[in-house]
């Protein structure tokens, strides 16, 4: 065992424990609800991140198309990673509060409390 | 304003001004390092600040150590001279943090201690990873330190009219001896303020001169555009004038070699935060997982807003200052903000913001280092030399000696590399970040099939593949703008060597894996798991006194 993340005091749960809640379906529906947000919201964003570099890298005469004023498609485009950014962040923080939270502090309190 | 009125042999604003306000800065963020040094006796103490910061300030001190002199002056120059091509940098410094948050930090904070080594060697074989691990973690922040050194140089030349080499070795030598002072005494905690200080200064000045300047053209964005646009096409540079600044192309659209070097940056840039050192590091600065989410979300919001206001002082900058004044200062592109600055509030703001720039070299490279010394008295001197035989207390008198060695090369280094190029020093940091980490992280939480083979080949074959590409490119011979415009010995094409590298790295991590037949221990492994999703066993803050 890496004897630096265990400090001596600390270690109660034995590795049959952990096995058992690896394999637990609590367990098993936390870490699917993870990976089933996480997964495609990161192939999401960086879809559409690199979607706007490649349109800045070749498509310049679309980007300098003028939509209002001097406000061009390559300016809202780019405002548009930010919002995307933003709203994404927001997303997830509403997700890991509601589902991700509880469920873990479930789980840990029951390993917690029943080891000690 | 004409070019004569600011060409290159004087100065702008005052600088006993722009000294006595950084001076300012220097002892208000020294008194509260003492203070916060006072409980600076464990290792947790020293290397995570006790685990007790919460996740907004956490979150602040990430933006502090984030945003370095090369994102506030270097960015807002680019917009000022390129236009579009320099707002494409800021939105892959920004888009990255999604990848850190959705990915990394909690997974990364429920399973370590001090370092990202102890979360890779948690089930991977201790001393080929950690060694690997503190290689790689060396590396990045050995890039980051000499680019922002050599910033300084110009820094200096630009804020406080030292022009001799002497003069300007000495101002960096004075940054160097006050960084080593700041860790030394203060450890992450005090590290951590002067973060915290620096952020808020500034995020505070960068919106107060977007203010102003956007009350120059009655807040009408694209009423500045066009200003900035008029400015540009008046310049007597030829090359300059005919920039469509308003539109991708003027720095990278001139050829398809230039395009795909554009691409590479935008890759590293988007997968290299999430693997940089310093960054990973501060998740450990807070008590729980649910913290560091809360740290990432205030992160995000602090450095989405502040490549915002650089958009408008960039294009304010082409539009007030104009870019042939810009391009005739000392210091070049990277003067915009503080010409704007003076442009905009005289000598005392173009004092307030040297002083943040000055501020910005100071904390950024204060964070570099306490990283470096925590990954090298952590994982190579406790882990690998001495086999763990080591207490804590041992490891944190091993981290203050490499503070105090790193601090002197960090200043050596910053008087040889003064004036280098430095935006290819941070994306080289960038690169070998997402190329030597990133896939090694990703692949430890997420794949449990992952295994130490795996890991020594996507470490090392990203940070030798990033290094021997970058060395045989035009950014290092071979070109006018070469490191060493001299020589030839180029062959790789592009100045970005992510697009190669990082794919490399990712696919060696899957090879080296799969033909190694070491499955870990299941035990192991399903402790791992279970421990980074729920934070089981996750290492506390320290109680406060």
């Amino acid at each position: 065992m890496p004897e630096t993340q265990h400090p001596p005091a600390e270690t109660p749960i034995s590795g049959q424990d952990y096995l058992a809640v690896q394999a637990s379906p609590e367990f098993q529906e936390l870490r699917n609800r993870l990976r089933r947000f996480v997964f495609p919201m990161s192939g999401l964003f960086l879809v559409w991140y690199f979607a706007y570099v490649l349109l800045g890298a070749f498509a310049h005469d679309f980007m300098a198309i003028k939509v209002w004023g001097n406000i061009n498609v390559g300016l809202l485009i780019g405002l548009g990673q930010f919002v995307s950014t933003f709203v994404i962040t927001g997303i997830y923080v509403l997700f890991a509060n509601r589902e991700l939270d509880p469920r873990a502090e479930a789980i840990r309190a029951e390993l917690e409390g029943g080891a000690a | 304003m004409t070019v004569d009125v600011l060409a290159a042999d004087t100065t702008i604003g005052n600088p006993i001004a722009n000294i006595g306000i950084f001076a300012l800065f220097v002892a208000i963020t020294l008194y509260i390092v003492i203070r916060a040094s006072k409980k600076n006796t464990t290792a947790a103490e020293f290397f995570t600040a006790g685990r007790a910061f919460t996740g907004p300030q956490n979150g602040i001190a990430i933006s502090g150590d984030y945003l370095s002199a090369a994102s506030f002056l270097g960015i807002a120059g680019a917009i000022a001279v390129y236009g579009y091509d320099g707002f494409l940098y800021s939105i892959g410094f920004l888009v990255a943090w999604l990848v850190a948050l959705l990915l990394v930090a909690e997974l990364l904070r429920n399973a370590g201690k001090f370092t990202m080594a102890d979360v890779l060697s948690f089930r991977l074989k201790q001393r080929p990873v950690r060694i690997a691990a503190a290689t790689t973690t060396l590396a990045v922040c050995l890039f980051y330190l000499l680019a922002q050194m050599a910033g300084a140089g110009g820094l200096v030349a630009l804020l406080l009219n030292v022009k001799g080499a002497v003069g300007q070795a000495v101002v960096i030598a004075v940054v160097g001896v006050l960084m080593i002072v700041y860790v030394l005494v203060g450890g992450m905690k005090g590290t951590t303020w002067v973060q915290i200080i620096k952020a808020a200064l500034l995020i505070g000045g960068a919106a107060l001169m977007t203010v102003m300047v956007l009350a120059k053209f009655g807040v009408n964005f694209s009423e500045m555009l066009g200003a900035a646009q008029s400015a540009v096409s008046g310049s007597a540079d030829k090359a300059v004038a005919k920039r469509d600044v308003l539109a991708p192309g003027a720095q990278y659209g001139a050829s398809l070699t230039s395009q795909i070097n554009f691409i590479s940056l935008a890759l590293a840039l988007v997968l290299g935060t999430a693997g940089l050192p310093h960054v990973l590091m501060r998740f450990y600065t807070v008590p729980t997982a649910k913290e560091a989410r809360r740290s990432v979300v205030w992160a995000i919001a602090l450095i989405g807003a502040f490549y915002l206001f650089t958009l408008a002082l960039g294009y304010g900058a082409a539009a007030l200052v104009g870019p042939d004044t810009i391009l005739a200062a000392p210091g070049a592109q990277n003067s915009a903000a503080p010409l704007l600055a003076f442009e905009l509030g005289g000598v005392v703001l173009l004092g307030v913001i040297s002083a943040v720039a000055f501020a910005t070299i100071l904390a950024v490279v204060a964070g570099l280092t306490i990283t470096a010394a925590t990954s090298f008295a952590h994982d190579i001197y406790a882990s690998v030399l001495k086999s763990h035989q080591v207490t804590e207390d041992e490891q944190v008198r091993v981290s203050r000696i490499t503070v105090v060695v790193l601090g002197i090369f960090a200043i050596a280094l910053g008087i040889l590399a003064s004036g280098q190029n430095i935006a290819f020093l941070v994306a080289l940091a960038f690169a070998v970040a997402a190329a030597a980490n990133l896939p090694t992280i990703l692949y430890s939480l997420y794949w449990s099939r992952f295994n130490t083979r795996g890991a020594l080949w996507s470490m090392y074959g990203g940070l030798v593949s990033t290094i021997v590409l970058i060395v045989f490119s035009p950014a290092v011979s071979g070109a006018k703008t070469a490191m060493l415009p001299h020589a030839d010995f180029a062959w790789f094409p592009l100045a970005n060597p992510g697009i190669v590298s990082i794919p490399l790295a990712f696919i060696l991590g899957i090879v080296g894996t799969l033909t190694s037949a070491d499955r870990g221990d299941p035990e192991i492994n399903a402790e791992f798991e279970v421990r980074a999703l729920t934070g089981v066993g996750a290492e506390k803050a320290v109680a406060a006194h």
